[in-house]
């Protein structure tokens, strides 16, 4: 009996009773739905996690200078300027981890337009910035070396005030916008980037020179760096060390005394962005154990409909016994029932959780992500459960005597 | 009388239940050369259906040595069991046993499923041992649009499809009227005449009397043996209307 043939008696057995067999499986159903649905939900999640912490720029850590500390009152970090120019040369020079670093100095201005104005978010920095945040230039170029070395009054726009002072898809490359009274050229637009993971603007922003920012904003280029300075490490798995490395250079040139609090402090994206994931795969691997007790149920209910079809069909085994099937076609029939059941259980779980993920999708305007490997996963376990609870039944028919199968009733 | 096809000796069958075993057959020897028509008469409980089985490995003995066609049955696994009544014996039925629901051909190519016979080669021979029984007309239909007598004429079919050695009968005509009987004879006669050996089992001496020897049974054993000129049963014309 070759398999083709026992797949179409099976699915005949199986078609007889279409209620009862839809039912025996909607619990495949339900658990291979849930699994493809949630997944997708999941890794849909867990992408725009990535996507926005890449969005930060990857491998990146800020330093920030250290707290004031008045009348026991402290300012948090930030609130006082305890680096200095030389160790942001310091950290870019003597860390063998560091690929790059530029200083950050930030304030909200107005930045005016001929006949519009918008209150954003400029940064004073060098040219290395847009490599650290990997953030293309879309329009124009960026300022270079010798602008900063110049004090020279340039500006790139972000998106987002391009379309507040020109317009969308304007070009302002060449225009002159004022930050404050001084006027600025515009050299650049950078790329849109969208928001941050906490919902941020990221294009809501301008950025000049750190000189000219120094000089026009803080009143001169001093001896601290009024800002904190963003650092790229050389790769993924150098950004600890290079956190460390900074944090032992920093100490060193601030002559921090062992067990002195450090005066600084070093954000690792990176390590906020695990977290982030771990969250997800936390939630990822609770949905998991749900689908599984679900698939679990399922299974119990395949077997429970495969027991009751071994009795009803006792007759009928023992007719095919009497005509010469040996207990392994019996055993294999009803596997392959089993089997079949699962597999369109599983089958129609997957046609439902695409179904479920895409109407999240588009009502919720969740971020959703199809699999094909869980996909894939769900099908074969589905008919790993068809399997596994089918044994049972299946070995029970086999194993019937012919004489007390033919003579049921 | 040829080689013997059937050759049981001593065979016992006890049945426990409970205190006291029950013996359905106490040391049965009896050997059926090829090419005999073999009658077991007998009432209610003689051993006679458990002797059916035996012969036809559905069943297997307590005791004693069963050789089918050369070969010691007795013994022999449940799948080598299987084997045996799927190409050397084939089995008719009193309630006839055909699959509800399903074609007169599926049921008729059910044994040669089992065999491993595939395909264009399996639908031929299935139809053509319909048509040996007289349905080539009722390839298609499901049992329950068949008469009695139909539907045991598949189920004759089904038997001599893989072209075995013996047709064993249970009561073949136990479930059908006198004019359905005499045709369902015929066509046992029809096949006996083409080297079959043919054994069945029936309580009706008229129904017996087809047959070219007459084994009687009670309580488990050969009561008599007796050969004797079969009367002719009416040659199936064709499809009768029953």
């Amino acid at each position: 009996m070759n398999p083709l043939n026992s797949f179409r008696v099976a699915l005949r057995a199986i078609l007889r009773n279409k209620l009862r067999s839809f039912l025996t499986t909607l619990g495949i159903v339900i658990g291979v739905g849930a699994v493809i649905a949630m997944m997708a939900i999941g890794a849909g999640a867990k992408a725009q996690v990535e996507q926005a912490f890449a969005a930060m720029g990857t491998n990146v850590l800020i330093v920030l200078p250290g707290s004031t500390s008045a009348g026991g009152v402290r300012g948090g970090f930030g609130s006082m300027a305890t680096l200095t120019w030389d160790d942001l040369d310091a950290i870019r020079t003597e860390v063998a981890t560091v690929k790059r670093a530029a200083p950050s100095l930030r304030a909200s201005l107005p930045v005016v337009s001929e006949d519009q104005n918008w209150t954003t978010s400029v940064t004073g920095t060098s040219p290395e910035y847009f490599d650290i945040r990997t953030w293309p230039i879309a329009l124009g170029t960026a300022f270079t070396q010798s602008d900063v070395d110049g004090g020279a009054k340039v500006i790139v726009l972000g998106q987002t005030v391009v379309d507040k002072l020109y317009g969308p898809n304007a070009n302002p490359v060449g225009q002159t916008v004022r930050v404050g009274s001084t006027p600025f050229q515009v050299v650049g637009v950078v790329a849109k980037k969208g928001q941050s993971a906490t919902g941020q603007d990221y294009d809501d922003a301008a950025f000049i020179p750190f000189s000219t920012f120094a000089q026009k904003v803080q009143g001169g280029l001093g001896k601290f760096l009024q800002g904190q300075v963003m650092v790229e490490a050389t790769g993924a798995d150098t950004t600890t060390r290079a956190q460390q490395d900074i944090t032992a250079l920093l100490r060193d040139r601030h002559h921090l005394a062992r067990g002195a609090d450090d005066d600084f402090s070093i954000r690792n994206l990176s390590e906020i962005a695990d977290a982030r994931q771990q969250g997800t795969q936390t939630m990822t691997l609770l949905l998991a154990s749900v689908a599984a007790v679900s698939l679990l149920v399922g299974g119990i209910g395949i077997m429970n409909i495969m027991l009751v079809s071994v009795t009803e069909r006792t007759r009928e085994i023992g007719i095919r016994m009497a005509v010469g099937a040996e207990p392994h076609h019996i055993l294999t029939q009803f596997l392959i029932e089993a089997l079949a059941l699962s597999l369109a259980g599983g089958l129609i779980g997957v046609a439902g959780g695409i179904g479920a993920a895409t109407w999240l999708a588009n009502r919720f305007q969740w971020p959703v992500l199809l699999q094909p490997d869980v996909i894939g996963v769900s099908v074969g376990f589905s008919a790993l459960v068809g399997v596994a609870f089918g044994i049972y039944p299946a070995r029970k028919a086999s194993r019937l005597d012919p004489i007390e199968a033919l003579r049921f009733e | 009388m040829g080689e013997p096809v059937i050759d049981l000796t001593d065979v016992t069958k006890v049945y426990p239940t409970g205190d006291v075993s029950l013996r359905a057959l106490d040391g049965v020897t009896l050997r059926v050369g090829e090419g005999e028509f073999v009658a077991i008469m007998g009432s209610s409980g003689s051993g006679k259906s458990t002797l059916m089985n035996i012969v036809g490995c559905l069943d297997r003995p307590t005791g004693g040595t069963y050789i089918l066609a050369g070969r010691r049955v007795s013994g022999m696994s449940r799948a080598e069991l299987a084997r045996v009544r799927n190409r050397v014996v084939g089995f008719v039925f009193q309630q006839f046993n055909l699959l509800s629901r399903t074609s007169a051909l599926e049921n008729v190519e059910l044994p040669l499923e089992y065999a491993g016979v595939a395909g264009r080669a399996r639908r031929k021979r299935a139809t053509d041992a319909l048509q040996r029984v007289g349905l080539g007309q009722r390839l298609h239909h499901h049992p329950n649009q068949l008469s009695g007598g139909q539907q045991q004429r598949v189920a004759i079919a089904r038997a001599i499809v893989n072209d075995p050695k013996v047709i064993l009968a249970d009561e073949p005509t136990g479930a059908l009227d006198s004019r359905t009987s005499v045709d369902v004879m015929a066509i046992f006669q029809g096949l006996w005449r083409t080297g079959i050996t043919v054994v069945l089992v029936t309580h009706e001496p008229d129904i017996a009397e087809f047959a070219s020897r007459v084994v009687t049974m009670k309580d488990g054993r050969l009561l008599s043996d007796v050969r004797q000129e079969p009367r002719a049963a009416a040659p199936a014309a064709g499809e009768p209307s029953s």
